[in-house]
């Protein structure tokens, strides 16, 4: 048997083709918004990931560092590295904020990038809260004014960039180093992290100089010594938003953690807690919000075909009547239909799958097109097709065959 | 139940549509007969109920009562007799319609073959038999054209083959050169005879048509819901050749 809905595609090929492309286009947007989520998800890996870390110790009763604030003192990072089961605890902080390019002249551009300023601590790589690949370049050796970028920043080798104060030269590019919002990272080291943090301006810095001087009990004549060593306090930042641990080998995670959350009253996370903050907490009302829109267009994609396999099977009422007056059964004729829904679905898939791979590097954000999401995108479009020729189906069914037959 | 007569056998047929005061009988006791390899034409005024029997005969509507017969085999009796009315429309009966509507995404050899290939025939031997059919309509020439690049009169030969190709011994055709001019109007009609004599088939033509009317060796006029049989002009006009 002949397949009639291949020979009437066939024949109206240019209809089915433009259809199917205007389709596309619609499969091609839900595919990426799909793909969206799926960035965001992987943002919130990679940046577990890179920190190199197995568990995180934040403040205590907080979600930080990516969920929420947190604030530790800085040494507190020695007494957690002589716990039991872990090798290695360093300081780190976040800081999100623009960054300008210092050019040749030392103006600074005025395109400035949105980055993720990570402080680590100058201990060499390997070190946690350092990346841990570098596309060109070098990792942070020194103390002050060096700088790994993310290659989405746009920044080479050897550029200088501006953070607050400082002035800092681009030594290393990275891949992938992004904060759980998809912003690029740029490392730099931990004590010009914290200054980046919590300095003050100067005029700040000079009232509060001049409130302490005007307190008696601070600025006593009695004391030469307490004044400026009030001042040197207050002038300094001992702060850091987390500390990044990573275990000894055979070491279980939660069991290092335990005495961590118990004894310096600490909060301390494994990899699947801060998983769950990060996907299930922070991104989960994106993911609503994008879930809702997948549903919108799973709707408008079922409509459109729906009504274009309607429009279709209702300009072949006369064919159609004709073949079950001769004979044809509603099965032949219901298969027409679903096959022609299903071939104008796969037209549509393939050409939103090729527009999604196309134009998703171009966005600004990291949008990842996994192949199980394309699968299920398929069989989403095939049974959105075949639901949708129903109504086409039913008419055509309802078709009389007397209809071939005039009077 | 058979029946010694190939051809087509109604008795008594009635059709009524709608109920109560509403009702509206159709037909109101059809008969009529035709031989297989005859062709007679059914003639009648608008609204006299040509297409209802029409559609009764080609199994398409319920009749009310009466008794129907083609190739033999009672199909109708107070009720259908068939299970699979499809079957029997695609296996039994052959249509002709006013235009040939042709399925316009087939191409002539497969709109002709496509008839074997639904009743399970394999596409080749489908093919085949298509094929020969449209030899001998000398429309052959045409296989693989698509029904849009025919003419007129090519597109209505190749739904003669269409009707034929399964070798039904009943072919009903509606109006079947209505589009079409004089000297191709007469060109179908005289296939159809050629080819009723040919396969044994019993043909009813519906016409309006004053050009073939004569052209019938037997016609049934129907008015008011009956049929009046009525020799036609051909069977009063000697056959070529033949003494006086």
């Amino acid at each position: 048997m002949i397949s009639l809905a291949g020979r009437d595609i066939l024949h109206a090929w240019g209809k089915f083709v433009f259809t199917g492309l205007g389709l596309g286009l619609l499969i091609g947007v839900t595919l990426t918004m799909a793909g969206v989520y799926r960035g965001m998800v992987d943002d919130a890996k990679v940046l577990l990931d890179n920190s190199g870390a197995d568990l995180w110790v934040v403040q205590q009763d907080t979600q930080g560092p990516y969920a929420e604030s947190s604030s530790l003192d800085a040494d507190l990072y020695r007494s957690i590295r002589a716990m039991p089961g872990v090798a290695r605890a360093a300081n780190v902080t976040y800081l999100t904020m623009q960054i300008r390019r210092v050019l040749p002249g030392g103006q600074t551009s005025g395109n400035d990038v949105r980055a993720m300023i990570v402080g680590v601590a100058a201990d060499g790589p390997g070190t946690p809260g350092h990346p841990r690949f570098l596309l060109a370049g070098r990792q942070l050796v020194r103390g002050h004014y060096e700088a790994v970028a993310d290659v989405s920043t746009g920044l080479q080798l050897g550029e200088r960039i501006r953070i607050r104060r400082q002035v800092y030269t681009v030594v290393g590019v990275s891949r992938r180093t992004v904060s759980s919002g998809g912003d690029p990272m740029v490392f730099i080291p931990l004590k010009d992290a914290q200054q980046a943090q919590f300095l003050k301006d100067n005029d700040a810095i000079v009232r509060q100089r001049t409130r302490t001087e005007r307190n008696p009990v601070l600025n006593n004549p009695a004391q030469p010594g307490l004044l400026p060593a009030v001042q040197a306090l207050q002038d300094s930042y001992p702060y850091v938003n987390a500390i990044l641990v990573q275990l000894a080998p055979g070491s279980d995670p939660d069991n290092v953690a335990e005495p961590i959350r118990r004894w310096k009253r600490l909060s301390a996370y494994t990899r699947p807690q801060m998983e769950e903050i990060l996907v299930a907490k922070l991104i989960a009302t994106s993911a609503r919000q994008i879930g809702m829109f997948l549903v919108i267009l799973a709707i408008v994609s079922a409509a459109i075909v729906a009504f274009i396999i309607y429009t279709l099977t209702m300009g072949k009422i006369r064919e159609i009547a004709v073949l079950k007056l001769i004979g044809t059964r509603n099965r032949t004729i219901a298969a027409m239909i679903v096959q022609q829904a299903v071939a104008l679905g796969l037209i549509g898939f393939v050409v939103g799958k090729t527009v999604a791979t196309f134009w998703a590097p171009a966005f600004p954000k990291y949008v990842l097109l996994e192949p199980a999401d394309a699968v299920r995108g398929l069989v989403a479009v095939m049974v959105i097709c075949i639901v949708a020729s129903a109504l086409a189906i039913r008419a055509a069914l309802k078709i009389d065959p007397a209809e071939a037959i005039g009077g | 139940m058979a029946d010694t007569h190939n051809g087509i056998i109604i008795e008594g047929l009635r059709k009524r549509y709608g109920q109560g005061d509403t009702a509206v009988d159709a037909l109101k006791g059809v008969n009529l007969r035709v031989a297989p390899g005859e062709v007679v034409g059914l003639i009648g005024p608008s609204g006299s109920g040509k297409s209802t029997l029409l559609k009764c005969l080609g199994a398409v509507i319920e009749p009310s009562a009466g008794r129907m017969t083609l190739g033999g085999k009672v199909i109708y009796d107070q009720g259908w007799q068939v299970a699979d009315l499809r079957a029997l429309r695609r296996d039994q009966i052959g249509f002709v319609f006013q235009a040939p509507y042709l399925i316009p995404f087939l191409d002539v050899l497969d709109n002709v073959a496509l008839l074997p290939m639904l009743a399970g025939q394999p596409n080749a031997q489908a093919r085949q038999q298509a094929l020969q059919l449209l030899q001998a309509l000398d429309v052959a020439h045409r296989a693989s054209a698509m029904p849009t690049r025919l003419s007129g009169g090519e597109q209505q030969r190749v739904a003669i083959a269409r009707a034929l190709v399964n070798r039904p011994p009943v072919i009903l055709a509606d109006e079947p050169t209505a589009p079409l001019d004089s000297e191709r109007a007469l060109a179908v009609i005289r296939i159809l005879n050629q080819m009723a004599q040919q396969f044994h088939t019993a043909v009813i033509v519906v016409t309006h048509d004053e050009k073939i009317i004569p052209t019938f060796k037997r016609i049934y006029q129907i008015r008011d819901g009956q049929t009046h049989e009525q020799p036609g002009q051909a069977a009063l006009t000697p056959e070529p050749g033949a003494s006086a």
